[in-house]
């Protein structure tokens, strides 16, 4: 007779039964207590595990806000509600975070132009080692969908032009595809400022011009025109403080490469396919904008005369 | 047997065949753990300790239900019921690899109960590499090795196993030791991380190479 079914069988079943009667009655006699409420954060936090929070997953966040190592707000994605309940759970007040989102601060997509044929990995940061990229711009989108890949939220999604597109009602501004971004394109910009830059190219205007059809070429209309001092040319680039900025929209109306963006209302312009700006508010934007060049003109004009009368008062006094 | 030929067995352990530089066996937590080298003497402690009682507990378990010998157990208890049955229809050597991750796998996680428990300390600094050692070939390259391919005794197993973690703790040291220095190093942008630390235990590997030409 063989025994081999049956003896395997029961060997194993034996080793199994006790091994597992052996571990349920050590996690007894070792059970380690551990702070209730660490249980308790862990049911209110998203549970995705994303390590926004910069801890080794929700649990590793959990463990630290008990200790106290980790602020109330630290969860990201979870935004100001989790932070509510994880500071009720705690018995402290949490101060409201503002929700962040990312943005695409490209705007060339298909339309840039590629400086030579990638024939490589279908992966932004696999194209990026290659000669910083295959478009012209090295700063812009390279369009493998890299951060659509990352996004444990499902909210990026490649769009027909070329580029990511976000939905900000799933975006929680976890930062996951600004860290995985080879260009640096994506950022995190205030979710309830309907403004951004769409262009990251810290090129010359003229290069600008040439490698993409709308990027920006720091032609420093905006800063020109902008009332509060909000919008400045650095490096060659547009950039809003956006504590300063009182979304007039006048940037958004001036720019005339249409890289100064509305994120909730880009629309494809009917000719030639080139997403147009929309302003917050088109009438009242281009009232305030009539107004802040009159001014300007006024007060140039004031600056000019000042000078005459001080060139004249020289000219007396010699 | 006598002393001489278990300092022998150590050694081969440690230098000759060293389980990592010599034998491959272990090479994700000498890439993953070889970072820090805090990091590495806590993992490496770790192993020397799982290895040393899962040697001793497998060969426990090869010899007195594996291998169809007088002594297997389950012959004995069928022997009870039935005359006619011989050790020959006993034989579950093939079993070997299932029963001893099963042992391995039991083993870790008691000890990581225990460890909780005692030195909650060492169980913080040991991290999420402790659990990893389940799943370390080199723990079940040992006791295979002890078993099937060297065929020991009970006192050198555990000798093995002991000595396989000390060889395994050194490797995994030196690496730790180099990619420190490595961190500071000026290496070309597409062969930094991996890609030189594959190459630096390529080397060791060769410099470990060297150790074969010991002779007792």
């Amino acid at each position: 007779m063989d025994y081999a079914i049956i003896g395997a069988l029961l060997e194993l079943g034996f080793f199994g039964l006790l091994f597992g009667i052996g571990l349920a009655l050590a996690a007894k006699k070792f059970a380690v207590e551990v702070d209730p409420r660490v249980e308790m954060v862990m049911e209110v936090l998203p549970n995705a595990n994303c390590g926004a929070c910069g801890y080794p997953g929700c649990s590793g966040f959990a463990k630290a806000v008990v200790a106290g190592e980790a602020p109330v707000s630290g969860c990201i994605p979870g935004g100001s509600e989790v932070t509510e309940k994880i500071g009720k759970i705690l018995g402290v007040s949490a101060e409201a975070k503002e929700p962040l989102v990312a943005v695409v601060k490209c705007n060339g997509g298909v339309r840039a132009k590629d400086k030579f044929l990638y024939d490589g990995i279908a992966d932004c940061r696999a194209a990026y080692l290659v000669g910083d990229g295959l478009k012209m711009c090295s700063y812009g989108c390279l369009g493998f969908g890299t951060c659509v890949d990352a996004c444990p939220f499902d909210s990026l999604s490649m769009g027909p032009d070329g580029l990511p597109v976000n939905d900000f009602e799933k975006c929680t501004g976890c930062g996951i595809c600004v860290d995985v971004c080879p260009t640096g394109v994506m950022q995190l910009v205030p979710k309830n400022k309907p403004i951004y830059v769409a262009c990251n190219s810290r090129d010359k205007g003229a290069f600008v011009r040439k490698a993409c059809q709308s990027g920006c070429i720091a032609c420093m209309l905006c800063e020109k025109h902008c009332d509060f001092d909000a919008i400045h040319i650095k490096e060659n680039l547009a950039s809003i403080d956006f504590d300063k900025c009182k979304l007039c929209g006048v940037c958004i109306e001036v720019c005339p490469t249409d890289t100064i963006l509305n994120k909730f209302k880009k629309v494809l312009a009917e000719n030639n396919g080139i997403p147009a700006a929309v302003a917050i508010n088109p009438s009242a934007t281009k009232k305030l904008l009539e107004k802040i060049k009159e001014r300007k003109k006024q007060e140039a004009a004031a600056r000019a005369g000042k000078k005459d009368d001080k060139s004249n008062n020289v000219s007396q006094s010699q | 047997m006598h002393i001489g030929s278990l300092v022998a067995l150590s050694i081969s352990a440690i230098f000759i065949n060293n389980f990592v530089l010599s034998r491959f066996l272990g090479l994700c937590p000498f890439m993953g753990v070889s970072k820090k080298t805090e990091t590495a003497m806590g993992m490496g402690m770790a192993v020397i300790f799982v290895m040393t009682m899962s040697s001793a507990i497998t060969w426990l378990i090869w010899t007195f239900f594996l291998l169809p010998t007088n002594s297997n157990v389950l012959y004995l208890i069928f022997k009870l019921f039935k005359s006619d049955v011989v050790p020959a229809q006993f034989d579950f050597s093939y079993l070997e690899t299932i029963a001893f991750i099963l042992v391995i796998a039991s083993f870790v996680q008691f000890i990581e109960m225990v460890i909780q428990k005692t030195a909650p300390s060492l169980y913080e600094a040991l991290g999420i590499y402790l659990p990893l050692i389940t799943t370390n070939c080199a723990v079940l390259g040992v006791a295979e090795l002890n078993t099937m391919s060297m065929n020991l005794n009970f006192l050198e197993s555990i000798i093995h196993g002991f000595s396989a973690g000390i060889g395994f703790t050194i490797a995994l040291l030196l690496m730790s030791g180099i990619r420190e220095r490595l961190e500071l190093a000026d290496i070309p942008k597409p062969m930094r991380g991996l890609p030189i630390t594959f190459i630096t235990a390529a080397l060791m590997s060769i410099a470990f190479l060297g150790f074969s030409g010991l002779k007792f």
